[in-house]
């Protein structure tokens, strides 16, 4: 009887994780056929944005939503990742494959270094370093001449092609590869948040020193979390750079970036599967938006719009929207049991 | 029960400040006994607790587990040599269900994570929460909560399971209930040292009671003799206890 007890739950867990698999294979494979209905340039500008994003946050969830380190500076790791990509490919002529790759080790190293002393800070400190670090980083470039400084790097124009992923007109392809890079960062933290790892991160979320009882490494839990995070933003600033084909300091590592990677998370719900991706899905179409009604990236107003967004949704509902989705599933799950 | 000791504390002194919490203490703690380390308020059990579960190392002395010198190590490497804890106020991981909290628990002794589960789901059915795998932890009472503590510390496979006040605040019922587990716990051949105020319920319990009181080891034996150790009387039970 106890084996019932115990063995039972067991394969309804798996089945449970079969089937958000599977669900999310269907999802990737929906929107791979968007590009065969939506043709307008600017469309689907807005929706490459918004798969990155997508893809960003899902990184930055991984550090934020499911360890619970509340970083404010993932701009920095975007920036390295578009830094290392451009310069690789203008000055070495190596492609934006292995700029992105070489970006991500960077990044995630440079994550390990500055995760050696701000892992000791905690709660609101840790933010706080996270945004200061950024900002130097950001003052740093703007006075790199061989970086171009504040000029920035101009990626020189070539024919179409996946090998240079250089494509000038159609941007089809682009839109391929974020869905690409999102899927995989989904993939990741599917298969990372339940293992060991995954629950060492949510454990040392709440509850640290509880945590350290069990048996969990917090410093290194963080440390992993961080490493693999930055390792995926600077790919996703490797493909901006190369999407855009122009970088300056202020256009991949202004602090909107470490917002639009973080906001996402918060309005779609933390350390969920998906929260990311709602998110994405409701602020970059937005921010866009409000960019070409309400004018240009500088008067800010598109932010204050997104922070009174999350606001809202962090008073009303702290879990962010995957939250009601939860709710609801909850309450079905109590109904076909009764 | 052996004479064998899994616990040595040689000398063991923590200040905190100006504050000395344990002065120069020496305790054993004897491999598959049922410690009572009792005390009035601020005689220092919870440091001397702390200090074995590895959650701040000591000023000065020694502490050795299972024939090891543990002295300053952190509480996970503890953990993985085979020392659990609980917390006097639950401290549960509410955003995860009652089965994945003591899941993080069981990884300390397999990685892998169906096996993990496993082990919590035979734990959880063992302290009486199969029931309640699915629910958050932050929806339990807070008898469940303790029950969950416990549970958690046990998914870790421990040899020592250190209890921190765990029948305090309950009902006759409930702790009552909570004897009963940690006597079927010590069945297992598991060694436990507990904190606790209420004597009541833990002096039927132990088999060996230690006393502190101003940081220092006032009394240690058999519970009934303990009770009527004068100089404990005058320093924790109070006159009134006498006729006891």
């Amino acid at each position: 009887m106890s084996d019932i007890a115990v063995t039972a739950p067991i394969t309804s867990f798996v089945a449970s994780r079969r089937r958000q698999l599977v669900i999310a294979l269907i999802v990737f494979a929906a929107i791979a056929l968007i590009p065969r209905a939506v043709s307008d340039v600017y469309t689907m500008n807005v929706l490459i944005l918004t798969l990155l994003f997508a893809a960003l946050s899902q990184s930055w969830n991984i550090l934020g939503g499911y360890c619970g380190q509340v970083s404010l500076g993932h701009a920095l790791y975007f920036g390295i990742g578009a830094y290392a990509t451009s310069i690789l490919f203008v000055k070495f002529g190596i492609v934006a494959w292995g700029g992105m790759l070489f970006g991500g080790i960077l990044s995630a190293l440079v994550a390990l270094a500055l995760g050696y002393p701000c892992f000791r800070l905690k709660g609101h400190y840790f933010s706080i370093a996270t945004i200061v670090i950024a900002e130097i980083g950001l003052l740093l470039v703007h006075n790199w001449d061989y970086g171009g400084a504040a000029l920035g790097i101009q990626w020189p124009f070539n024919p179409d092609s996946w090998w240079t992923l250089q494509f000038a007109r159609n941007k089809v392809p682009y839109f391929y590869f974020v869905l690409g890079l999102f899927a995989v960062t989904w993939l990741v933290t599917y298969a990372i948040v339940e293992s060991r790892w995954g629950y060492w991160w949510r454990a040392v979320k709440d509850d640290p020193d509880a945590a350290e009882s069990l048996g969990v490494t917090v410093f290194n839990s963080k440390m992993g979390a961080a490493a693999i995070s930055a390792f995926f933003t600077a790919i996703g600033g490797g493909f901006y750079a190369a999407f855009v084909s122009y970088i300056d300091p202020e256009s991949v590592m202004h602090f909107r970036f470490s917002l639009l990677m973080a906001l996402p998370a918060v309005l779609g719900g933390v350390g969920s599967l998906w929260g990311p991706a709602v998110g994405a899905l409701i602020l970059i179409p937005m921010a866009e938006l409000t960019r070409s009604y309400l004018g240009g990236t500088g008067s800010g107003l598109d932010l204050v719009i997104y922070g009174l967004l999350v606001m809202v949704v962090s008073l009303t509902q702290p879990e962010g929207i995957m939250g009601i989705f939860k709710r609801s599933a909850k309450k079905a799950d109590a109904k076909a049991e009764a | 029960m052996s004479s064998d000791p899994i616990v040595i504390c040689e000398k063991v002194s923590r200040r905190f400040g100006g504050l000395v919490a344990n002065d120069s203490i020496d305790m054993t703690v004897r491999r598959g006994e049922i410690l009572g380390l009792i005390g009035p308020n601020g005689a220092g059990k919870s440091t001397l607790f702390n200090l074995i579960a590895g959650s701040f190392p000591p000023s000065s002395g020694k502490i050795m587990f299972d024939g090891q010198d543990i002295t300053g190590l952190p509480a996970a490497k503890l953990c993985a040599l085979g020392i659990a804890r609980t917390y006097q106020v639950p401290r549960s991981f509410d955003s995860m269900s009652v089965i994945e909290n003591v899941t993080v628990g069981a990884f300390v002794r397999y990685p892998r994570m169906l096996q993990a589960r496993e082990k919590a789901m035979a734990v959880l059915d063992y302290v009486g929460l199969a029931s309640k795998a699915d629910a958050a932890g932050s929806e339990l009472t807070p008898p469940q909560k303790r029950r969950l503590e416990v549970a958690r510390a046990l998914a870790t496979e421990p040899k020592l399971l250190l209890l921190d006040e765990v029948l305090t605040g309950l009902t006759p019922a409930e702790a009552r209930a909570g004897v009963e587990l940690i006597r079927k716990i010590r069945e297992t051949g598991v060694t436990i040292v507990m904190v606790e105020h209420v004597m009541e319920v833990v002096m039927p319990l132990v088999d060996r009671a230690v006393v502190l009181h101003l940081g220092k080891v006032l009394a240690e034996g058999a519970p009934t003799a303990v009770v009527r150790d004068e100089k404990v009387i005058a320093a924790y039970l109070g006159d009134r206890h006498r006729a006891a």
